[in-house]
Parts: C-alpha cells; structure tokens; sequence
C-alpha cells in the first residue's frame, strides 16, 4: 500500500521534471532561435558618431552668461580640467597655444572651451587669470556645480574629486580634447598622449570647409 | 664645489670612524660586520653630510647611497596654486630606501603622487607610502607618472630660477636640493640632461 503510494508520487516528480525541463528548452529556443528572437541580432547598428556635446548654460572668464549657441558657426575644442592640475591642463593648453600660432590666421577660425571641472575654486576670475599664460582666444567656462555638472554629462566627460590626506582634493577627469564641427557636432578627440603632427592635422581638418 | 665638501665630509668621517672600507657608494661591500658599522654611522653621517650638502652650480645632489639628479618643475601658469617636481633619484647602496616627503621654499604642502592617463582619463593618486628605489635601482619622477606635488603655492614660480627644498628618505635622511624652475610646457629635465 505504502509501497505503491510512493512510486505514484515519484512517478508524478518525475514528470514534473521533465515538463518543466522541456518547458525551459522550449521558452530558450523561442528566445534565441525561434520566432521570438531579437530581430537586430549580429550585433549592434551606429550610425554615424557618438552623440557628444549639447546643450549647456555656463559663465566665460569675462563673467558672461553663455551657452552652447553662442559657439555655433566655428569648430570648437573642447578641453574639461581645472587649474589645481599640475600637469594635464597647463600641458594640453600650452600644446594649444603653440598650435594655434603654427596655425597663423586660421587659428581665428577656431574656439577653444576651456571648462573647468572644479567650479568651487575655479570662479570666472580664477579662470581669467590662469588664461594669461595662454592664447588668448581661449575661452575659460565656470559655473555652479550643477551647469558643470550638466556639460560634463553632455560631452559624456568623466570628472571627480579624489580627496587627498588632509581633507583637501584633486581632480581625475577626462584628458582628451573633444573636436567639435562648426554645428556642434562631434568629429573626434584629441588623445592627451597624442603626437604633435596628427593632433594638428585633426586641427587643420577640422577648419576645412 | 659640492662634490669637494661632501668628499671633505666623508673623508672626516672616515677619519673620525677609522674603518677604511666605508663608503657611501658600496653596493657589493655589504659584509655584516660593515653593514653594522655603517648603520652605527648612519646618524652622524646623515648630520655631517646634510651640513656638507651645499647645493652649487652642479645640479646633482647625494646624501648617502641616494644621488639625486636634475631636480626640476615648470613655471606654473597665472594664478595656479601647483605645481609638479620631478628628479632622478640612484641608489648606490645595498639596501632599498623610501623617498618618504620633501619640502618647497614657496609651497605649503608637498606630497608624492602617481597621475596616470588611462582610457583618456587622467587620475591622480598620493602614494602614502612612499616611492622605494631598489638597491642599485634608478627611479624616475617624470611627467605621466611619479612626481612630487606642490600644493599651496605661496608665490609665482619664475621661469629660470631656482627653489629651496628638501627631500625627505627614510634611510637616507634629509637632503638639501634646489629644483631649476623650466618653461611651462617643457618635456624633460633642463638643460637638455634627458634623464
């Protein structure tokens, strides 16, 4: 009596199992293979570039309001830093300064952004007077935390604090400089390790109608 | 005129010491018993050599197994409170040691630190414990890499000029140098030394 309850229940078990296996097997193939497969499969489609760059509001070193409209209708580098930075920054706009006087008149065609990534110490008049060691076409962009914040956001830039042992801090944040299109629309980076003759060839491409 | 004072000095301590075969620069004499006397000395040698170190027109300086060359930083553009230092630093003896701080006449804060540019992001670390030269090994504080950090700057650092300061080994004790302030911009050691 005891003997054959048992073996009806495990029989039941058993096919338990066996449903709900070939239940599995049979969801995982409609997913996959079966009609229920995605339709984009071989990977993903892009067309054309990332989208990088858009809208921002931010403060010039002369202590006016702009935004991304006002850059439109010439290419624009584009370079995130601050100027506690004891390398990168004074290096990546000296390289500027230096190609922009290789570039003669035509570096006129061109803006520079310079926007800090540490708008609590880099106010419009801290970026003024660190951009007097440098050409002075370069444009220095402040802000509060939250318009820098939202540029940051748009260039799909990378910046934060990393504080330093007695509770001051410094800066990580993206090194490249973002070559915009006189649209406003992304058409590559200059690498920070980059060499001299191929970063002032994309500058060069970049001006060419 | 450094190397003849610091020549003067280790001569003084030979001297005073009488143990012939003491040098700071004997990286295979290493016998215990010269190991143990020179650790003995390394208080007074320190002293003596610190007061001996009077960093001159050559652009190099020692104190005990660790030479340290071509000290430099940039002119740090208008308003910036930092700067970077870079050296080469030789450890000439059969011990590691541990560059473990320093000090600039014009900053306020000197730390060690790594940057590092990855995937285009530049990160900057302090090394908290320091920077080890090996026994025999060479380190280089270069830019995109080791350097000195100079928080604080207290006033504008003038290209050409030099600036007081010390570094700081653990071993090896407090060492007077001077570090050559260079073009905003340069790429290497001055002078056209590339170390």
């Amino acid at each position: 009596m005891n003997t054959l309850k048992f073996i009806r229940y495990g029989a039941w078990a058993v096919i338990a199992v066996i449903v709900f296996v070939a239940a599995a097997l049979t969801l995982g193939w409609w997913q996959v293979d079966g009609p229920g497969r995605a339709q984009t499969s071989g990977g993903i489609e892009i067309k054309g570039l990332p989208q990088i760059g858009g809208p921002f509001t931010l403060v010039d070193h002369r202590g006016k309001t702009v935004t991304e409209k006002d850059f439109l209708g010439k290419p624009t580098l584009v370079f995130f830093g601050f100027t506690h930075c004891p390398e990168v920054c004074p290096t990546t706009l000296f390289e500027i300064t230096t190609r922009f006087q290789k570039l003669g008149a035509d570096a006129d065609r061109l803006q520079v952004l310079f926007i800090t990534a540490d708008p609590e110490r880099d106010t419009p008049e801290q970026m003024a007077l660190y951009l007097q060691s440098f050409d002075p076409r370069i444009i220095g962009l402040s802000g509060t935390r939250e318009q820098v914040d939202a540029a940051i956001l748009a260039y799909k830039a990378f910046a934060k604090k990393s504080p330093t042992e007695d509770g001051g801090y410094t800066m990580d944040h993206t090194a490249s400089v973002f070559l915009m299109d006189r649209n406003g629309r992304f058409s590559g980076l200059i690498d920070y390790h980059e060499q001299e003759a191929p970063a002032l060839a994309k500058m060069r491409r970049l001006l060419a109608p | 005129m450094t190397r003849l004072s610091l020549e003067a000095g280790q001569l003084a301590l030979r001297l005073h010491a009488r143990i012939p075969t003491f040098s700071v620069a004997a990286p295979t004499s290493g016998t215990h018993a010269s190991r143990n006397r020179r650790a003995s000395l390394s208080l007074f040698a320190m002293l003596t050599i610190v007061t001996f170190a009077d960093p001159g027109s050559a652009h190099d300086f020692k104190i005990g197994d660790i030479k340290i060359g071509h000290p430099w930083t940039r002119a740090p553009p208008g308003g910036a409170k930092v700067a970077g230092g870079y050296i080469t630093i030789e450890n000439t003896g059969a011990k590691p040691d541990r560059l473990i701080g320093g000090t600039l006449e014009a900053s306020g804060k000197v730390e060690l630190h790594e940057m590092s540019v990855t995937d285009g992001i530049m990160r900057m670390r302090e090394l908290p414990a320091g920077v080890v030269v090996p026994a025999g090994g060479r380190v280089e504080m270069k830019p995109g890499g080791y350097h000195i950090m100079f928080f604080d700057l207290q006033r504008p650092l003038k290209q050409g000029e030099k600036v007081a300061g010390t570094l700081v080994f653990e071993g090896a004790g407090t060492v007077k140098v001077e570090f050559q302030v260079n073009a905003m911009g340069s790429p290497g050691a001055p002078d056209g030394h590339p170390h």
